[in-house]
């Protein structure tokens, strides 16, 4: 009875899947709010120089943009409870312009905050366990996650248990903190990878091994940038007890031989690339080899009390087959089309994965307005154990929503704008900031994404495309990912006028994984929309049955779609 | 320059000497990797001898003298090149080394309690430089999520209070 009347006094985010801080995580997020504090003073004071400061800010996610300050704040492998969504929401409404920006890095940004303010919005951040630690800067960044995890049919193992460990075991790692770049994980724990593991630093796939214990394949230096590297793999099994080790044998060799005289030299793909992988693989071993074993053995008590915060809600016993949903899709064809393609199977029965698009039409991709990212908290309240994720393709995820549910879902999101029927179809654009943001930017990327998915506007005719991913960068340095895109598209600047380029079968996910070609010369801004709209139509007229755009295109190759493009030029 | 050893200012016994000056008699002194290599072979006794590494060089270089080094200065010619905090973990974890690790170059205080975690002694600090931040540093965190060098091995391998020390 006690049970039972207890109940309605738990919080709707008791069960969502997320680490819950104790006593001694959050001292430690008050003191590095404090610690911030105090830098900002001594910048402020001239103790510290600005070239001092920059770094210190960065690891704090203070970027300085082309028109203001950027505050990125960490979204551990992209997983939120609704209380810390109703914060970000209020963060955006206080200090920003009554909104934010989600990455493809599972984080969220604020493109218009003042210095002043930072430091209390860290402490905002702070009240709900949250903050922006090392989603800049030469470190060991937020480490990212399969966005479907916990909740996936074909999932193996559960990546956030390791996704948390490594969150923790690179915190203010002493020893590589000042390493020669920037340094991104990314690990999946199903023979699907949805965390782009290939185009990482490290990038693990969590698997089994034939008696069932858990160990990792991982893959080193991937990345895309200015010279794109998919990763190779380094190991096929690193068993659990040895992850930290093995990963502190990488990053220790990488500290010492990567690359410190130029920035672009400096990341761990180009130390793979010119020293050989097999060569810089075999100082990896050496050193793992030597390093005290039982030091950084990974304790299955560790991993058995981080595990304890990700345990399933407590799902209904329910059929497989939902008939209140039966009679809504039959009933309502806009819900339909939704289902069809903003949907993914759940392991449990009688519930689904359902993808909240923050790419409606003409609209910017992963912008959330404070109203709609409340109105988000509410509806995973009610529908999702309170729970939201981030995925790294700029969308977010209600995990674990009742089939009964998802029409109500649904219709909550229309009525936010939220309900746009397009997961990984034509208009669902990656597009990083932009000549709109970005002070290093050779060209407009949000503004061609709005055209693109403007001139697709209409659902049904992306329906019948099918999938096709556009990735978008405003330049080389590829935040957009335009490498991995089906079609890539990458804003250069051509004596003083923004051109694009367009790149064709680029895949991020492994084991298809591959870097994108380019296709010829760029095309002005109406150009490429042209372009792309040639490309779709090349594809349609070549497709075979049940074939999406990457399928035709590895199939026929590159060169009828080329000249489609280039043959009136 | 000032030499800091656990926030405070201590003193100096070994004294820099370049590639091309006399060794001064009876007193310990700090060498360049280069001199160090003139001179390994023929020591001339009653004194300790400390080399300084230059962040490309490193500490595999001095391995096989380590037996005869009293200090090794790891140097960071930026302080955003992180090299030297390999270095110190590679003497002491790999060769097993107790003599004394200092940093020296650039330096700014946020690194230091980083520094003292890797297992580095003692920092050389610029007069001017000198200011209570130092000491504070050392103070500014109460909790780790990694083992530091001077851990006792049993504790479990992330989140510790630094202080006392125990599991938590
Ligand atoms: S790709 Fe270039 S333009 Fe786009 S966000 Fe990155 S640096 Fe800026």
């Amino acid at each position: 009875m006690t049970h039972i009347q207890s109940r309605p006094n738990l919080a709707p985010d008791a069960h969502a899947g997320a680490y819950r801080y104790d006593a001694f995580d959050k001292t430690f997020v008050r003191e590095r709010v404090a610690q911030f504090r105090g830098q900002v003073e001594r910048r402020l004071s001239g103790a510290l120089t600005e070239e001092e400061f920059k770094p210190l800010r960065l690891m704090n996610g203070v970027y300085l943009q082309l028109h203001a300050y950027m505050l990125r704040i960490a979204i551990p492998y992209g997983v939120l409870r609704s209380p810390q969504l109703r914060q970000l929401a209020m963060i955006g409404r206080r200090w920003d312009k009554g909104y934010g920006h989600f990455t493809t890095r599972q984080n969220i940004q604020f493109n218009w905050p003042a210095l002043k303010d930072i430091p209390d919005m860290l402490d905002a951040l702070a009240e709900v366990d949250m903050h922006a630690i090392q989603t800049s800067g030469n470190c060991i960044r937020n480490v990212t996650a399969d966005h479907y995890c916990g909740a996936a049919a074909d999932e193996i193992v559960d990546p956030r248990v390791y996704a948390e460990i490594l969150r923790q075991w690179s915190t203010l790692h002493p020893e590589f903190t000042f390493l020669p770049r920037k340094f991104k994980i990314a690990i999946s724990g199903s023979p699907q990878d949805r965390a782009a593991v290939q185009v990482h630093d490290i990038g693990l796939i969590a698997t089994r091994n034939r008696d069932g214990a858990v160990g990792f394949t991982v893959y080193v230096g991937g990345g895309q940038g200015r010279s794109p590297f998919l990763a190779v793999k380094a190991r096929d099994f690193v068993p659990e007890a040895e992850l930290i080790g093995y990963l502190e044998a990488v990053l220790r060799t990488y500290n010492q031989l990567g690359r410190r005289d130029n920035i672009y030299k400096a990341r761990i793909k180009v130390t793979v690339h010119e020293m050989g992988a097999e060569a810089f693989l075999n100082l990896v071993e050496e050193e793992y080899a030597r390093l005290p074993r039982d030091r950084f053995r990974l304790d299955p008590a560790i991993v058995a009390a981080i595990e304890s915060h990700f345990a399933p809600p407590p799902f209904e016993a329910l059929p497989a087959r939902s008939a209140a949903l039966e009679a809504a899709r039959a009933a309502d064809p806009a819900f339909a089309r939704w289902l069809r393609s903003n949907t993914h199977p759940h392991r449990q029965p009688g519930y689904a994965i359902a993808v909240v698009s923050l790419k409606p039409v003409g609209g910017i991709p992963g912008d959330a307005t404070s109203d709609q990212m409340e109105a988000l908290a509410d509806l995973a309240d009610r529908f999702s154990f309170g729970e939201v994720r981030v995925s790294h393709e700029q969308n977010l995820v209600l995990a674990h929503v009742r089939q009964d549910d998802l029409h109500a879902l649904w219709q909550g999101l229309e009525a936010e704008g939220l309900g746009t029927a397009n997961l990984n179809l034509v208009s669902d654009i990656i597009a990083c900031p932009g000549l709109d943001y970005c002070a290093l930017a050779n060209a407009r990327s949000i503004p061609i994404a709005q055209r693109i998915s403007e001139r697709f506007g209409d659902l049904d005719r992306q329906h019948e495309i099918g999938e096709l991913k556009i990735k978008i960068s405003g330049c080389i340095n590829a935040c957009g990912h335009h490498h991995v895109g089906h079609i890539g598209i990458l804003g250069v600047d051509k004596k003083g006028e923004e051109f694009f380029q367009i790149l064709l079968g680029g895949e991020s996910a492994s084991p298809a994984a591959a870097l994108g070609e380019i296709t010829g010369p760029g095309f002005s801004a109406d150009g490429v929309v042209d372009a792309v709209e040639t490309l779709v139509s090349t594809y349609l007229a070549l497709r075979r049955p049940g074939e999406r755009f990457i399928d035709t295109l590895n199939r026929t190759g590159h060169g009828p779609f080329k000249e489609s493009i280039h043959a009136a030029a | 320059m000032p030499l800091l050893k656990n926030g405070t200012v201590v003193e100096d016994r070994f004294v820099a000497v370049t590639d091309d000056d006399p060794l001064p008699d009876g007193v310990d002194v700090l060498v360049p990797l280069e001199r160090w290599r003139t001179l390994h072979d023929a020591l001339p006794p009653g004194r300790r001898y400390g080399v300084r590494l230059k962040s490309h060089q490193l500490v595999g270089e001095i391995a096989p003298d380590l037996g005869t080094l009293a200090l090794v200065a790891l140097e960071l010619p930026k302080f955003r090149d992180g090299r030297a905090f390999s270095g110190a973990r590679e003497l002491r974890e790999r060769y097993h080394w107790q003599g004394e690790i200092r940093a020296v170059g650039h330096i700014i205080p946020d690194q230091y309690l980083m520094l003292t975690r890797v297992g580095v002694d003692t920092v050389e600090v610029p007069a001017e430089r000198l200011t209570d931040a130092w000491r504070r540093a050392l103070g500014e965190f109460s909790i780790a999520y990694q083992a530091a060098q001077d851990d006792a091995p049993t504790l479990s391998l992330l989140r510790r209070h630094l202080r006392a020390g125990e599991p938590s």
